[in-house]
């Protein structure tokens, strides 16, 4: 598990912009960090930076796992779950391909080795047995509301069901730090609840959440302006 | 090796269902072999001279036609910056959508030339060498024009450069490609075969690298 993400006098640059300066947070273990600023000041550069895709222009990024540092940006990418601004789905995918062919690219654990458990799934418990709960495909869709939509390819869903898909992606990948950009765009309000859920319940698990947003998480986490 | 599978399934699949891609080469491909000959007239002789050589630019072009989706629309749509952070490196990315693009469209076209070459009068043996220079060859056009994909990722029509920008890397390809048959035909040897190898398994081993990098640098920008 890892325990901390820090940053130091962190400048984030684009092309020749400079769009933020002398940024620095931790985020620990079990705790959100809410990203907020005007469109355009840099929230979706700086998640990118932390993913390990875009260089520090100054300052650094350090992820501590088991008190071990990490500071190589490409191997502190193998610990981000990454929401981005594009839904990353192939029209032609039904939902189910699209999650197997991520959950086989992630090296995620197999829906067949814990489906034995067919408890009926309650969409929402709490605790460990749901976290094994969302292992499973199936269940993994009914907890995020597409399990009528599981052979329909991605063409026929709407804007707020694709978002809801990349949601499950997301729990799928079984990272320890998301990264989310504007995670309630396109949602309903049972979906911005649903959000909200899961952020606290990767959060009480121990995960880290870094979101990009101009909505509250509500969590009573902390607030980077940029 | 699952992720390798994983992404090397899924390009095969999309590049099926989402047309464009083997159809689309093999549909150019049996075009080219079917105008020239209309267009040259029926000398028979001018034709097997000439055959192995239309054939080859047919393939190589064919070939070019979706090359830049390659990485394009997976830049589009997000599924690289996914794929980026996966356990899967860029390297083996790369090697995966190289592997792909041949399998969906090179291995095609190799397997449908000797049937093409019908349109030329090619002898057998003729027929023989051109298909064993585009199993050897056409893995080189992947590799190349992986790289050149990887590299105009982020320009914005990068599929007007993109042709521009291969083709001379293609030159020696095509050149040492149809050596391989006329070779055979003319039976004196001119090395093509060793030429066209050593640069097919030269662009398959360092391609992967060169893209991954050129990946990177595009997922920064």
């Amino acid at each position: 598990m890892i325990t901390s993400l820090t940053a130091e006098k962190l400048a984030v640059q684009r092309g020749s912009r400079r769009l933020a300066e002398n940024l620095g947070f931790t985020v620990k273990a079990g705790q959100a960090l809410a990203l907020e600023g005007a469109n355009g000041s840099g929230k979706t550069s700086l998640l990118r930076l932390i993913a390990g895709f875009l260089p520090a222009a100054a300052g650094r990024v350090t992820l501590t796992d088991d008190g071990r540092e990490i500071s190589d940006p490409e191997e502190r990418g193998r610990f981000v779950g990454w929401l981005g601004h594009h839904d990353a789905l192939k029209a032609s995918f039904t939902v189910s391909e699209q999650l197997a062919f991520f959950g086989k690219l992630y090296n995620a654990p197999s829906a067949g080795s814990i489906a034995g458990d067919a408890s009926g799934a309650s969409p929402v418990t709490t605790g460990e047995e749901k976290r094994m709960a969302l292992l499973d495909q199936a269940h993994l869709l009914e907890q995020i509301g597409l399990a009528r939509q599981a052979e329909l390819p991605c063409r026929y869903l709407s804007a707020g069901q694709r978002r809801r898909l990349a949601l499950a992606r997301l729990l799928l990948t079984q990272r320890p730090l998301w990264l989310l950009d504007e995670p309630f765009a396109a949602l309903d309000v049972a979906g911005k609840g649903l959000v909200a859920r899961l952020i606290a319940l990767h959060c009480g698990q121990g995960g880290m959440v870094i979101a990009a947003t101009h909505e509250e998480l509500g969590l009573g986490n902390e607030v980077l302006r940029l | 090796m699952t992720p390798f599978l994983a992404l090397l399934s899924r390009d095969l699949r999309l590049s099926v269902r989402e047309g464009g891609g083997a159809a689309l080469a093999l549909v150019f491909f049996a075009l080219v072999a079917t105008l020239v000959p209309l267009g040259v007239g029926s000398d028979l002789a001018l034709l097997a001279k000439v055959g192995s050589g239309v054939l080859w630019v047919g393939a190589a072009l064919a070939a070019l036609l979706s090359l830049d989706r390659l990485f394009q629309a997976d830049y589009e749509d997000g599924s690289l910056d996914l794929i980026a952070l996966s356990p899967l490196s860029l390297e083996g990315t790369a090697a995966a959508k190289i592997l792909a693009h041949w399998l969906s469209i090179g291995l095609p076209l190799t397997l449908f030339s000797p049937i093409l070459s019908v349109f030329f009068g090619l002898s057998a043996p003729t027929v023989m060498a051109l298909t064993l220079s585009l199993a050897i060859g056409t893995p080189a056009v992947s590799a190349v024009g992986a790289i050149l994909a990887s590299l105009t990722l982020s320009v914005r029509r990068g599929g007007l450069i993109l042709p521009l920008l291969v083709l001379p890397l293609l030159v020696p390809v095509v050149i040492f490609g149809a050596g391989m048959a006329v070779e055979v035909q003319t039976g004196l040897a001119n090395g093509a075969p060793r030429f066209l190898l050593a640069f097919s398994l030269g662009a398959t081993l360092l391609s992967p690298f060169i893209t991954a990098m050129a990946v990177r640098l595009n997922l920064a920008g």
